[in-house]
């Protein structure tokens, strides 16, 4: 049985309590979770949380119906694949005196990330990406000392004019 | 019109078709309370203990299909209901428990009884609710009695901080709750039918297993059917019990780890398993990789996260089964799997499984057999958890649809007494029994006072060995018979129900069982009877934990005086 990364999008009710009841229901499954996001969707009182969790396709198919099964979740559809774009944000900050500056403002440009503060033994570094990049990113700049490392964890989106977890007309009649 | 909090729930549960709550009241229920005699046409039943009251409530949900209700106050009064919430949750019972709360200025300050139910409950509720103001009352009792009741129904929990309950909001019921992220499935999609008719057609050895769903669903007569179209012999889990008549020709008893040796043989042989309304609970499988391996398998299930869960599925319907095997019925070539059923018979006759012994002294399986010639399987059984249970469930021949009611998912030891209560109060003109174990007894024994005071003509049965039976006979079999904490010191259970003023008879001589039964039958109201049974008698057919089904022990000679 292979194991992969798997990105979930789920749509869901701006309830008190809703991310709760979704990790909840991770961790008493024994399902094991890289990253949960959750914030405002284009729908008023629906929130978007993205998760990306690793297993075989069973595995994450019973994640996905186990979601759907709690109330204030609306639909859940598994993303992973080519033609879904996955971004996340970090912000590093690296140990920089004036001989390293140079060099990692090039590694900071060749990832088309941007300096956000400088001190005068630091730099904090603001990059968005997929995970591989964000990574890739990271441990290029390890050798010079990183003092923080703050990630967002993935949001994602399916690129062209479809919606990412499409929600019947009959459920949004009922979103007030 | 504006109404208190406590108004608008006594309206609500009116709305909602509740005639009767089991509960306990304390400090924050009291503005609930104190409003009720304002409504008679709710009765309320005041339970010895909050355990019990959530089981009585549970009892009688699954005697009517109906939303059970039962209530607590905050704190220890909340965390009492949980055992009988979590027992809901994992037999899909249609349960409503409201909770009292402290008032909302003293919500997380860790006031006096304060405690967080929401949180503790919400791994083992379809849905729970802490109402924030009075006007959203209406609404979420509602949803609540919507979630409870329909797709798979479950346990759903309102917590109300005491101020909720005593300020005053408009009241409006609203028609139909509308919830965007709850749909269930109710029509089977009608390809998926089509296949699964198809497949069976095509089986030589078709094997249905019904479940719980099948009850919840009452699609009794729909399964009758496909069974005796098909000529498919049918078996059934312990909670589908009653889903189709035991003395049917095409039944052959149940599966699982005390199921009949030919039941479990069967799945083995069988070449197509139509699993009706069960979800593959690891006491039914056996060892999962060497569950029904020659069998394709339909699974039908109401609840999509059932599909693929525990084994792979060849053709999964998810639905409603009554209308799922009505249309299914329709598609459904009559043929006669004679072959198949012969095979079936032989294996029946081969292993027996559920022979009683001749003995001079009582063996459990007697009572049980003397209750069912007695009753003439005219009786709801209820039963507590351990070995008298599975014995109720083999001896006892359940014809009478939804006429077993026992504790399976979570195995709730102390579920018989209150639960036989609930479904008494619910049937009143029914006989119920309950079937008990010495030690699940004990444990809401406190019941008895609800009973007596209620006048609830329950008739109990202890099967009183004086062990922890099951686990007496799991340490003979797996621990060389090193009987750790399972001897029983037991009261004697005739005096204590007579200090509650039940009638009561302990039957030491296999004589006296009969002639016992028939009092208890023939006295009005509450009685008990304690059945001093063969201490050391084991539960067969045994699968044991963690093995096949094919790998079933079957009666060893057992050194009990016989004939």
């Amino acid at each position: 049985m292979l194991t992969a990364k798997h990105t979930l999008v789920a749509m869901v009710t701006d309830k008190p309590g809703v991310l709760n009841r979704a990790a909840s229901l991770f961790r008493r499954r024994g399902f094991n979770i890289d990253s949960i996001t959750v914030g405002h969707s284009e729908l008023p009182h629906v929130s978007r949380m993205t998760i990306v969790v690793v297993g075989t396709a069973a595995m994450v198919e019973q994640v996905r119906k186990q979601l759907e099964k709690l109330v204030d979740v609306i639909k859940v559809a598994d993303v992973t694949g080519e033609g879904t774009i996955i971004r996340e944000l970090a912000l590093i900050k690296v140990k920089a005196t004036p001989s390293t500056r140079g060099e990692i403002m090039q590694i900071v440009d060749i990832f088309r990330a941007k300096i956000i503060d400088v001190s005068t033994d630091s730099l904090v570094i603001e990059a968005t990406g997929d995970e591989d990049k964000l990574s890739s990113l990271y441990n290029m700049l390890r050798g010079f000392g990183i003092k923080e490392l703050a990630r967002t964890g993935c949001v994602a989106m399916v690129r062209g004019g479809a919606k990412s977890a499409p929600i019947d007309k009959e459920s949004l009649k009922d979103i007030q | 019109m504006k109404k208190t909090g406590s108004q608008i729930l006594c309206e609500c549960l009116i709305n909602e078709g509740v005639d009767v709550m089991f509960g306990i009241l304390g400090g924050v229920v009291i503005p609930f309370y104190d409003t009720l005699p304002q409504y008679p046409q709710l009765k309320h039943i005041l339970v010895a203990h909050e355990q019990g009251g959530a089981h009585a409530a549970e009892g009688y949900a699954r005697a009517t299909g109906k939303v059970g209700v039962c209530i607590a106050t905050s704190g220890p009064g909340a965390t009492n209901l949980v055992t009988g919430i979590a027992d809901a949750y994992m037999d899909s019972v249609p349960l409503v428990a409201i909770t009292g709360q402290v008032a909302r200025p003293l919500i997380g300050r860790d006031a006096f009884q304060e405690i967080d139910i929401t949180g503790i409950t919400l791994p083992i509720t379809k849905h729970n609710y802490l109402v924030t103001d009075t006007a959203s009352l209406a609404t979420i009792v509602n949803e609540a009695f919507y979630l409870a009741s329909t797709g798979r129904p479950g346990p759903v929990l309102i917590d109300i901080p005491k101020d909720v309950l005593t300020s005053t909001a408009e009241f409006n019921y609203p028609e139909k709750a509308s919830l965007p992220g709850y749909k269930p499935t109710v029509r089977g999609h009608s390809s998926q039918i089509s296949r699964a008719a198809k497949v069976i057609n095509e089986a030589k050895k078709p094997l249905i297993v019904a479940g719980r769903g099948a009850i919840i669903s009452q699609a009794y007569e729909e399964l009758k059917q496909l069974a005796e179209t098909a000529q498919i012999p049918v078996i059934t889990t312990l909670l589908g019990i009653s889903s189709f008549p035991e003395s049917h020709i095409l039944s052959y008893g149940w599966l699982g780890m005390h199921g009949m040796a030919y039941a479990n043989l069967a799945v083995e042989e069988c070449d197509l398993l139509i699993a009706v309304g069960m979800r593959f609970d690891d006491r039914v499988t056996g060892k999962i990789s060497g569950f029904a391996p020659n069998a394709k398998i339909i699974h039908i299930d109401i609840d999509p996260a059932e599909i693929g869960k525990n084994v792979r599925v060849d053709v999964p319907i998810v639905g409603d089964i009554k209308p799922i095997l009505k249309s299914l019925n329709k598609e459904i070539n009559k043929t006669e799997h004679l072959e198949w059923i012969s095979r079936m018979d032989l294996l029946r006759k081969e292993h027996p499984s559920i022979n009683i012994r001749d003995t001079e002294s009582i063996i459990p399986q007697y009572v049980i057999r003397q209750i069912y010639e007695i009753t003439r399987g005219d009786s709801i059984i209820v039963t507590g958890v351990g070995q008298h249970q599975m014995w109720a469930a083999q001896h006892f021949w359940f014809d009478k649809p939804n006429s077993l009611i026992t504790s399976g998912g979570l195995g709730t030891m102390g579920y018989g007494l209150p639960a036989a209560m609930g479904a008494k109060v619910a049937c009143p003109e029914e006989t119920v029994w309950c079937i008990d174990g010495d030690g699940s007894f004990q444990m809401n024994i406190q019941e008895l006072g609800t009973i007596a005071r209620e006048n609830i003509a329950v008739k109990i049965a202890i099967i009183n060995n004086g062990y922890l039976g099951m686990v007496r006979q799991w340490q003979e079999l797996f621990y060389e018979k090193r009987y750790v904490a399972t001897s029983l010191q037991c009261p004697d259970f005739v005096k204590v129900a007579d200090a509650y003023n039940i009638p009561g008879i302990t039957v030491k001589d296999k004589i006296e069982v009969i002639p016992s039964i028939k009092k208890a039958m023939e006295t009005e109201g509450p009685f008990l009877l304690n059945f001093i049974v063969e201490p050391e008698e084991n539960v067969y057919p045994m699968v044991p934990a963690g093995a096949a089904l094919s790998e079933v022990l079957e009666e060893p000679l057992k050194k009990v005086r016989c004939k």
